[in-house]
Parts: C-alpha cells; structure tokens; sequence
C-alpha cells in the first residue's frame, strides 16, 4: 500500500494551519488503509520545529525539499519538484488544500502524471470494496454534491477545502523519518518571475483563513456604516465579507466579496447582516456551519439558512451587540484573574 | 497580440436539475449562458487587444449549442471562434477536458497569451485553466487581478492570494485566469452582434485536432462520478423579529445566547 501524502504549506517562513488540517484528514485515511501517513514540505530555509511540528501532528514521514528557488511560490519549480517526489515515491494518495497555491498547483500536476483530480472536497472516504478514496464536493454553487473516485491511476489527488476539518493537536513523544531531498538547477528553471508580495491591510483576517465571518450587504445603508460590520468582526477574531453589491458600490473591496464572482467560504459562523441572499451570495457561503442573518426584510431568502434569523436593523441591533460582547469579554477576564 | 480565451457554456444557475440516474446535468429546458467568470477574460482580452491590436480568439468545448456562447463572445468584441465538439468527448472530466482545449489551441497556430476564467459556475472546479497551461508547458498565473505591463516578451502580472497580492514577471506565451476584479465586462455593441450572426464558427471534431481517442470523453477521464446528491441542509431556523426595546433586546439575547453556546465568544 502506498503512502497518504499531504502538502504542507510554507509561507514567509511559517506553516499555515491548513498544513495542520490535512494532517487530520490523512490521519483518518491512513488508519482506514493502514498506510504511513507523510507530509511534503517545499520551501526554503525551513526551521527543523516545523518539521517536528508536522511529526508530533501525526505525520510519520516528512518530505522536504529546502532550496532557495522555493522560496516563494511559483507554480513550474513547485510542479516540477512534486512531480519528482510522486514518480520517486509513488504515493497512493496526494491531498492539498484548496488555496490559491493549492488550487494552482495541483492540476499542473495531476495533468503531468495524468491522474485524477477533484477539486475543493469536503468530505473524504475510504471505499469498502476497493481501498478507492471516495471525495465529496459541492458543486453548481453548492446546490449538489458528488462523490468522485479515481479507480484506475495513482496517485489519487484532491484539494481540500479550508476549514472542513480542525487542525489535527500535537502529540508528545511521537517520532518519524524526515526525508531531505535535493534537485539540481534543471529542476528550478522557469519561465516566470517571482517579484514581490504586497500585503493588504483591509485583509487583517482573510475571508478564506477565516473561522469566523461578519459579511455586510446592501442593508448596511451606506460605506461609512460598514465601521459596525468591522468592529464586530474584530471583536470576534473573524473577517469581514461583503455581498456583490456592497463591492460592486465601492464600500469594500473585492476581496472581501463571498460568492459566485467572489470566494467561496465555509466558516464555523456566518454572520450575514444586511445580505438579502441572492442564489450568487449563497452559493459562496451556504456550506458555513453556522448562520446568523439580521435583515430587515423578513421574506429575505438568507433566513431559510439561517440557524438564528434576527429581523431588525443591523444599525439598530449591532452597536447593541458589540456593547454585549466587550462586556461578556471584559467579566469573563476578570473572572479568569 | 494574438490572444485566446477559452470559455465555457453553463446552465443559469438559480435553475440546475440534475438527472438521479447518470448524475449529470439535464440541460434540457435550462437557459445556457457564457460562464459569467469568462466575462472577465474576455473583457481583458479586449483591453489588450485595444491597447496593442492583434486578434481575440474564443475557443469552447462542448455540445453544438455552444456555438451560441462563441458566437455572444464574438459579439462582445472577439475576432474568430472555434467549437471544439465531438460525441467522443462527451463525460470529459477536468483532465480529459483541459488536454482536448489545449490541443485545440495548438492547432490554431502561434499565440501570446491564453486567458481563462477563474472557473466555471457549474462544475466549480478552477482546474480546466491551469490544466491547458500545464498542457501546453506554459508559464501560469492563476486568480490574477491587474495585468501591469505587457513589453519586450514579458508580462507582469498582479495575483490575488491570501492575505494580499503577488506580483510575478511570465514570458510570453503564457496563460492567466482571472478574477472579477481585473475589469467590467462590457456589453456586446450593436455592430458585435450584427457581426456574430454572420460569423461561420468552425467545428473541429476528434479528428480534426492532434487527440488521441483513449484520452478524451469518459474513456480518457481519470476520475469517475460515483454519486450526486442533494444536501442536507438541518438548520434549526428560530427566527424573531424587532418591533420594539423589549424584543430588540430579546433578538440581542438570543444572539449572545448562540454564540457563548457555541463557544464564539
């Protein structure tokens, strides 16, 4: 049986915690198959604590491929490297987050080798019968969702979406094999140019890292408004969303836009405040595992989502809100002193 | 500058039904539509074509009735199209889809720049453009939002990631897909669609374009769909309404309630 790899990621010197939540996945399948469990870690100048990390997290085997020319990303050398590390090894499972690095890379891949990729999947299993990785994904804007398989070629590959699973915990005293391996120059050229990241300041937290989501719609009323969707959000440690129209009216920018033309999230809690939900906003958020909508319109379709339907104001009923929580907060500090 | 966009039809998609049996897509009796994420593409395509000249050209995969989606490209500002459709192609997964569209666009001879949607509305994949770019052996930018400069054989770009922007450097050919931020799709002109009804869009079949027969249509698909479900969707729904202080702060209590339970807070 071959090995369950998932695809560590190493950004400005630091895991992401989507590395963590693959490892949880891969777990669960490793143990179904009674396969090893590895993390493939690309990077450069990677600290030996997160190797440990990615171990003590129920990795048995760790790849890791340390060079310069994988500092930052760039979808040929990533490629080239991981095509490499595949044909070596030959793993019968490949899992990567759906990210942008992940959803860039992985089909570059998989056309390379020419297996099976499915994208985005929130569900992963193992099929009885054949030992087949059964991957569930919403598709058509969430309104179904498939089972795919890829019986014939190996290795089996998919994204996983962001948050569908915790983070698998650290464990002491757990030990595995680290693997280093080193390619030559041939395998670093590309026919692109890494320049330069620009970090963006309105994106404190962003819409996909995001455990918790406040999102704002047309409702809030105007761009000054938006203040209150930022306060909460930052009260709870979340990211602001915002409906097409709020976007489309210059009162966020896109990035923060949740949606068909925007992203697609799946976060512990949606807030949606002011967002009618039009089928172009569900389609980017109904997935979320909890739902919270205030909308003055009680028709509004976002409340057939809805786990908690508040029809009111977000003017009226949010500053209330955020006095709450601060004074929640502030007891609950003071009698944890 | 010669550019090529390839795009998708879809199904509108407030109204999909899906056949239980095949689990595919019943496509009868639903409006079809350009992918509205290639919207962005082509507009792009235009803006470079206005800025350098050159030719646009779109490329689609799919059933006869896609020459309606080429034809609305052609109308929004695309010089020429071609229809990839052939029986053999049908059940294409993302793979075998990606290796009919790159080869059809290398039969369409020397090009600069190939420039994707971000995805389709219906499968939600994202896979199709860097799967072409793959296939082509091409340079890639995927979700790029600001094109910077086009010179001397090189394109900057501007991609949007977690947490920010990158900015990466390509030689040309290269390929991009595109977030709605890039550009606002214009309309199609009145002389667009005057030119559009008389376009003869060519269709190139199997055997028209370098594909082998195993590689295409389910045949040639590594992944095979298993089953298609509908989800559950198990919300509790309590719903209350602010009609004065009293239940204003009852709704507020409720909220506080859910997330302390839930462990938010």
């Amino acid at each position: 049986m071959g090995e369950v790899w998932t695809l560590a990621e190493y950004r400005f010197g630091k895991l992401s915690s989507v590395s963590f939540e693959l490892l949880n996945r891969g777990k669960s399948l490793a143990q179904k198959l009674n396969a090893p469990l590895a993390s493939i870690i690309l990077g450069f100048a990677i600290k030996d604590e997160d190797i440990n990390e990615l171990i003590a997290r129920g990795a048995d085997k760790v790849y890791v491929v340390d060079d310069k020319n994988l500092e930052n990303f760039l979808v040929e050398s990533y490629a080239k490297v991981l095509i490499e590390l595949v044909n070596e090894y030959k793993p019968d499972i490949l899992l990567a987050a759906a990210t942008t690095t992940g959803r860039t890379l992985m089909p570059y891949v998989a056309v390379r080798i020419r297996t099976g990729l499915t994208a985005d999947c929130t569900v992963l299993d193992v099929e009885d019968e054949t030992g087949n990785l059964l991957q569930t994904r919403p598709a058509i804007g969430g309104n179904i969702l498939a089972t795919i398989k890829t019986p014939n070629t190996r290795p089996q590959m998919a994204t996983v979406r962001p948050h569908s699973m915790k983070p698998a915990l650290p464990e002491k005293g757990r030990s595995g094999e680290v693997i280093r391996k080193k390619y030559d120059d041939s395998t670093f050229k590309t026919k692109s140019k890494y320049l330069r990241f620009i970090k963006d300041e309105s994106q404190q937290v962003t819409v996909q890292d995001a455990k918790i989501i406040v999102a704002g719609g047309k409702g809030v009323g105007k761009a000054e408004n938006f203040a209150i969707i930022d306060k909460l959000a930052e009260l709870l440690g979340g990211a602001v969303g915002a409906s097409r129209d709020v976007v489309d009216r210059g009162w966020k920018s896109y990035p923060h836009q949740i949606g068909l033309s925007g992203k697609t999230v799946s976060p512990a809690l949606y807030i949606a405040a002011g967002i009618s939900g039009a089928v172009q906003h569900i389609a980017g958020m109904q997935t979320s595992e909890n739902i919270i909508a205030i909308n003055k319109d009680p028709d509004a379709q976002i409340f057939h989502l809805a786990d908690l339907g508040i029809v009111g104001d977000l003017n009226e009923i949010l500053p209330i809100l955020i006095d709450r929580i601060y004074d929640y907060k502030k007891r609950e500090a003071s009698a944890n002193v | 500058m010669k550019i090529v966009v390839p795009i998708k039809q879809v199904p509108e998609t407030s109204n999909v039904k899906m056949n239980p049996e095949t689990g595919t897509m019943v496509r009868e009796g639903v409006e079809s539509i350009i992918n509205p994420l290639d919207l962005y593409a082509i507009e792009t395509a235009i803006r470079l074509k206005e800025q350098f000249g050159g030719k646009i050209i779109a490329i689609s995969m799919g059933p006869g009735s896609a020459l309606e989606a080429i034809k609305e490209a052609v109308a929004m500002g695309c010089d020429d199209g071609v229809l990839l459709s052939d029986g053999k192609f049908a059940g294409s997964d993302t793979w075998a889809t990606s290796y009919v569209l790159a080869n059809g666009i290398k039969k369409l001879g020397e090009y600069d720049i190939v420039i994707c949607g971000e995805r389709a509305t219906d499968g939600d994949t994202a896979q199709v453009g860097p799967g072409i770019a793959s296939f082509l052996d091409l340079p890639l930018s995927t979700f790029t939002s600001e094109i910077l400069s086009v010179k001397d054989g090189r394109i900057k770009v501007k991609r949007l990631v977690e947490g920010g922007y990158e900015e990466i450097e390509m030689t040309l050919p290269a390929t991009m897909t595109v977030v709605k931020e890039i550009s606002d799709p214009r309309l199609p002109t009145l002389r667009g669609k005057l030119k559009a009804k008389k376009i003869e869009i060519p269709v190139w079949g199997l055997q028209h374009i370098a594909v082998k027969e195993e590689n295409v249509g389910l045949k040639g698909s590594p992944t095979r769909v298993v089953k298609i479900f509908t989800p559950k969707v198990a919300r509790q729904g309590e719903k209350i309404a602010v009609r004065d202080e009293e239940t204003l702060n009852e709704a507020v209590d409720k909220i506080m309630d859910f997330l302390i339970k839930k462990e938010f807070i």
